[in-house]
């Protein structure tokens, strides 16, 4: 089974400014991969390509196989760009609706139904678009990019005018998605919503892929803490296979252990040193 | 195709609950109500005075508030062309509106198709609309009916098409203000050049017949409307078939069968650049 999204040495320059300067990455089937470096990174960009709204200077990109922007490939993908607008004068399930003609889509009214309730907007289904708060129109771009079972979802910031519950049922959405074998390519500055679902991680900087692996990977160990009856202890050079030792050793010095907890760098962490903040 | 229809198709429900069709009813009506009284008033008056001179009183009254009516309903319609299509994508991406539906399977080639579709419809179904009300109330008014009926009508159909294609095209390099602000400077331009060609036949200098034809070949809804003020007098003669082709809403010149070949063949161009155009930018 191809990828659900690859791309080889991909470049895009906009006059003066190179965006892209080759750009290597693959999203596996039923992969959630985050994408996370600062603005101007060339995140958006390179999410643009995938889904054929702008076309590389140099390299390939592809779609389930097929070159990313042709029709084919269009046909896999689901979109949800950083800055949309939708009509306001569309009520939500109409603009569903209108997504599902576009797309082919033979889904029906149960569609409508499925997507709307999934985002938690089942109730605004007949409300206008500029009715709902921003934070509804986020849900329900959501729902519209995955009108027609897309095999690669491209979320764009998805998070951004989400209150806290909001983010919760768009990370259960994607875990849902996961599930669904649905693979996706999720381009946010929230670090930790991106280590909490995501599988892959990859770092741009300055058009480059500069650090790449899952969440665990990329946080690195940085020694133990034990809680004793003095307080806590941080031993910065141990590691999990040390932990036994070290809590023999101040049991032996009649020291009462009452917790222990193996550190390691958060993907911040790991983040602030790929960029070099 | 079925795509493009869905595209058009969404575009007219933006104009229908966006209230646009609702405005333009309310003041067309408006206009033509304005009209009606203006041509009562203007054959009562022609009646009772009398020419003084040899001419048909009827036929220069009668094509004279016509060509007034055509004029105003190109203006019309143009105005609409512009505003249905000055940001459809340009400013309609910059809105973030375009990417959502051009990265569906349709494609953008049936975007852009749906979207002129959807204009010309609105537009040259109006323009043909009023133009017929206009003649309707012509007739009522004065019992003057023009010697064709349906070529004036066509034409300025045929010409906010144009209008509406040129303004497609030009929405994909400019923003829409800039868009806008272009279209109706060629709508003017168009104009002016033809008043120019008016002066340029009266006075006989060949520099100003030049650049009215020219820029007629370059702008041809300007020349559909003359074509169409030609039509609307084609067996007046003498004396009364030369005041009423001088006209003072733009010189009526016949087009012939070459206009209307050239007028097709150039939105053929125009929607041919639109396309490699469109297909070219990055969104």
């Amino acid at each position: 089974m191809p990828d659900a999204f690859a791309c080889r040495a991909l470049e895009k320059r906009y006059a003066q400014t190179l965006a892209l300067r080759g750009v290597d990455l693959s999203v596996a089937p039923g992969e959630l991969m985050g994408l996370l470096g600062p603005n101007g990174a060339g995140k958006s960009t390179l999410t643009k390509i995938a889904c054929g709204l702008v076309r590389p200077s140099a390299g390939r990109a592809s779609v389930d196989g097929c070159p990313a922007g042709s029709a084919p490939a269009r046909a896999a993908i689901g979109y949800l760009a950083e800055l949309f607008r939708f009509p306001g004068w569309l009520r939500g399930e109409e603009l569903i609706a209108l997504h599902q003609r576009l797309s082919g889509s033979g889904g029906g009214s149960a569609e409508q139904a499925e997507l709307l309730e999934l985002v938690g907007l089942a109730e605004a289904r007949s409300m206008r678009v500029d009715a709902m708060s921003k934070g509804m129109q986020q849900r329900l771009g959501i729902a519209q990019a995955l009108v027609g079972s897309p095999r690669l979802l491209l979320l764009d910031e998805p998070t951004s005018a989400l209150d806290p519950a909001g983010r919760r049922i768009v990370r259960d959405l994607l875990r849902e998605l996961r599930r669904r074998e649905v693979a996706v390519l999720l381009n946010s500055h929230l670090l930790s919503e991106v280590e909490l679902v995501c599988d892959r991680v990859a770092i741009l900087l300055d058009g480059r892929i500069v650090a790449q692996g899952t969440p665990a990977e990329l946080s690195r160990p940085r020694g133990v803490q034990v809680d004793t009856a003095d307080g806590s202890r941080t031993f910065p050079e141990a590691g999990r296979e040390d932990v036994p030792g070290i809590v023999a050793g101040l049991v032996e010095a009649g020291e009462r252990v009452y917790g222990v907890r193996l550190l390691a760098s958060t993907l911040e962490d790991a983040y602030l040193e790929a960029v070099g903040a | 195709m079925m795509d493009a229809a869905v595209i058009a198709g969404y575009g007219l429900r933006e104009c229908l609950r966006r209230r646009v069709f609702l405005v333009v009813l309310v003041l067309t009506g408006a206009f033509l109500a304005l009209y009606a009284l203006g041509t009562k008033v203007a054959f009562d008056e022609i009646g009772r005075l009398g020419a003084g001179v040899a001419v048909d009183d009827t036929v220069l009254t009668g094509s004279t508030l016509l060509g007034l009516a055509m004029f105003t309903t190109l203006f019309l319609g143009a105005a609409l062309a512009a505003f249905l299509t000055l940001g459809a994508v340009r400013g309609d991406a910059e809105n973030g509106l375009l990417q959502p539906l051009v990265v569906r399977p349709v494609g953008r080639d049936a975007l852009l198709a749906g979207r002129f579709a959807a204009a010309a419809l609105v537009c040259g179904g109006y323009v043909l609309a009023v133009y017929a009300a206009s003649v309707l109330i012509t007739g009522a008014a004065g019992g003057w009916w023009p010697d064709s009926l349906i070529s004036p009508g066509a034409g300025l159909a045929l010409g906010v098409v144009l209008i509406a294609g040129l303004s497609l095209l030009g929405s994909i390099f400019l923003a829409s203000t800039a868009n806008g602000i272009a279209v109706f400077m060629v709508f003017g331009a168009g104009l002016a050049a033809g008043l120019l060609g008016q002066i340029g036949e009266t006075l006989e200098v060949d520099a100003l017949n030049t650049v009215a034809d020219v820029t007629s070949w370059l702008l041809p809804f300007e020349a559909l409307y003359q074509a169409g003020l030609a039509d609307l007098t084609s067996e007046a003669g003498g004396l009364t078939g030369v005041i009423v082709r001088l006209g003072p809403f733009g010189g009526a010149q016949s087009g012939g069968a070459l206009l209307w070949l050239w007028a097709l063949a150039y939105l053929l161009l125009v929607g041919i650049a639109a396309r490699a155009a469109f297909a070219r930018r990055d969104l």
